[in-house]
């Protein structure tokens, strides 16, 4: 799957799988600049999420968590 | 003057029922939860039966962000919480947050998400195997994940000694509240029913293999032959008892009045089992005469030894068929930690309905000398009650339970 793009429906789906929905955001509104915290998401959440975006785009990012939010983690997984 | 620590809330996950008054109302007509093993394809294993909770969908009670990180018994844990906080009406953020803690007990922690991982590590590798892992198998993570969500950072932890944990982990709680706890959730619900579970159990040599859900598990029965494992358990609001008044507690269930743990002497040394040292002492603790206990809720292995040892030491206590005994988990099978915090919800429920519910299914053999409540549930005036709980490797637990009705008499005397 690599050249792949991740898109932000891509993105919301992998979150929804990999860490559940968010409480007190709704991923389905304009989150792109969206802290992760804000959308309920914690360290852990972005840890295993990075871990799946590695799988399915081959790519090798180490820490999500400096990506903090979902514009920063699409344009990282996307110039990988 | 030490405290009085009260039971204030309950909330139950069993086998025979989803919530307090469906388990209750199935405990005293002793009916069954124990079936064909459904969350796995038992079907090429020795042991085929279990007591599984059913018709519990966990997105129902719980947001989906708690979903990828759970195992299953931490998601029953989880709505035991919420019930029981509900049920002792306590509402967030009163008492303080660094006043409320946790205190549970595990057997395994969460096997069931731990063996998933492990299969996703060998099969597909490393990267493959779930950040949650760090946190959803371990022994202390149902203690982490209430706290977490009810906001309750105050003296936490876990208690790990097998089947025992159910009450050990209840007395840490009055533990806790003797000093600076204001409020304490506690109690057990455990289970490991999958594959890897299952093979533990087997390698324990204690779980019964027959096929008939009516003769799989029947302590004290010469029919005996291992139980039947199950799943699920009970969590509680433990309070002392002016702090639970003062905040307007809707209820009092009962008192935690007793409590004490012992240890079995090493096997082969022809030393008697340390249980009636457990009993006398939860008594003592209590300052409880025998008489005053009106019933017993016995561990009830199924393994004739171990009934033997049981039965032995509760007439050595009370006398032979002095009072009566019950072992309502033979309709549930045997839940691991939760089998004494459920025993201990049980036992506050029968004290404050005046029935004791049977042992369902078992024909008790003459020679234990017990007086067995079996058949049908039986109707007492019951003050104090006395559970009994044991884990593999020689834990004793024995908690003495005085009822709320007891409590609102000592109110009236103080008056």
């Amino acid at each position: 799957m690599t050249d792949r793009t991740m898109t932000l429906d891509d993105l919301r789906r992998i979150l929804l799988e990999e860490a559940g929905a968010g409480e007190g955001a709704d991923l389905d509104g304009d989150i792109l600049d969206t802290d992760f915290g804000d959308l309920g998401y914690d360290s852990i959440a972005l840890l295993e999420t990075a871990s799946r975006l590695n799988r399915d785009y081959e790519v090798e990012i180490d820490t999500a968590v400096e990506a903090r939010t979902p514009r920063q983690l699409l344009d990282v997984v996307n110039a990988a | 003057m030490t405290r009085s620590v009260v039971v204030t809330g309950i909330g139950v996950v069993a086998p025979t029922g989803l919530g307090t008054e469906e388990f209750w109302s199935a405990a005293r007509a002793g009916r069954d939860g124990i079936g064909p093993v459904g969350l796995f394809d038992a079907a090429g294993y020795p042991a085929r039966l279990a007591g599984e909770v059913t018709g519990f969908e966990a997105a129902d009670h719980l947001p989906g962000r708690l979903l990828p990180q759970t195992d299953r018994m931490t998601r029953l844990a989880l709505v035991a919480a919420d019930w029981a906080l509900a049920d002792a009406a306590v509402r967030p953020g009163e008492p303080p947050a660094l006043g409320m803690g946790v205190s549970t007990a595990a057997s395994a922690g969460g096997f069931e998400f731990g063996q998933r991982q492990l299969r996703n590590l060998w099969s597909e590798g490393p990267g493959h195997v779930s950040a949650y892992q760090s946190f959803a198998w371990f022994y202390a993570v149902n203690t982490g994940q209430i706290s977490i969500r009810n906001g309750m950072k105050g003296p936490s932890g876990v208690v790990v000694s097998d089947g025992a944990g159910g009450l050990d982990a209840i007395a840490q709680a009055r533990r806790r509240l003797r000093g600076d706890a204001r409020l304490m959730l506690s109690g057990g619900v455990d289970g490991t029913i999958c594959p890897w579970g299952w093979v533990a159990h087997l390698a324990g040599g204690r779980i019964s293999t027959r096929d008939d859900p009516e003769t799989a598990y029947l302590p004290f029965d010469p029919r005996a032959a291992g139980h039947v494992p199950g799943e699920g358990g009970a969590m509680l609001v433990l309070e002392e008892r002016r702090a639970a008044l003062e905040r307007g507690a809707p209820r009092v269930y009962g008192e935690i009045a007793g409590y004490a743990a012992t240890f079995d002497p090493a096997p082969g040394r022809g030393r008697e089992p340390a249980l009636r040292r457990a009993i006398e002492i939860a008594l003592s603790d209590a300052g409880a005469a025998p008489d005053e206990v009106g019933v017993v809720f016995a561990d009830a292995a199924a393994v004739p030894e171990l009934d033997r040892a049981e039965a032995d030491a509760i007439t050595a206590v009370f006398g032979p068929g002095a009072v009566p005994v019950t072992a309502p988990k033979t309709a549930t099978g045997r839940l691991l930690a939760g089998a004494g915090s459920l025993d201990v919800a049980a036992a506050l429920l029968c004290m404050r309905d005046g029935v004791i519910p049977p042992t369902a299914k078992v024909r008790p053999a003459a020679d234990y000398r017990l007086d067995l409540v079996t058949g049908r549930a039986r109707p007492a005036r019951v003050r104090a009650a006395l559970v009994l709980a044991r884990g593999a490797g020689g834990f004793n637990s024995a908690l003495v339970l005085r009822s709320g009705a007891a409590e609102d008499d000592q109110r009236q005397e103080a008056r």
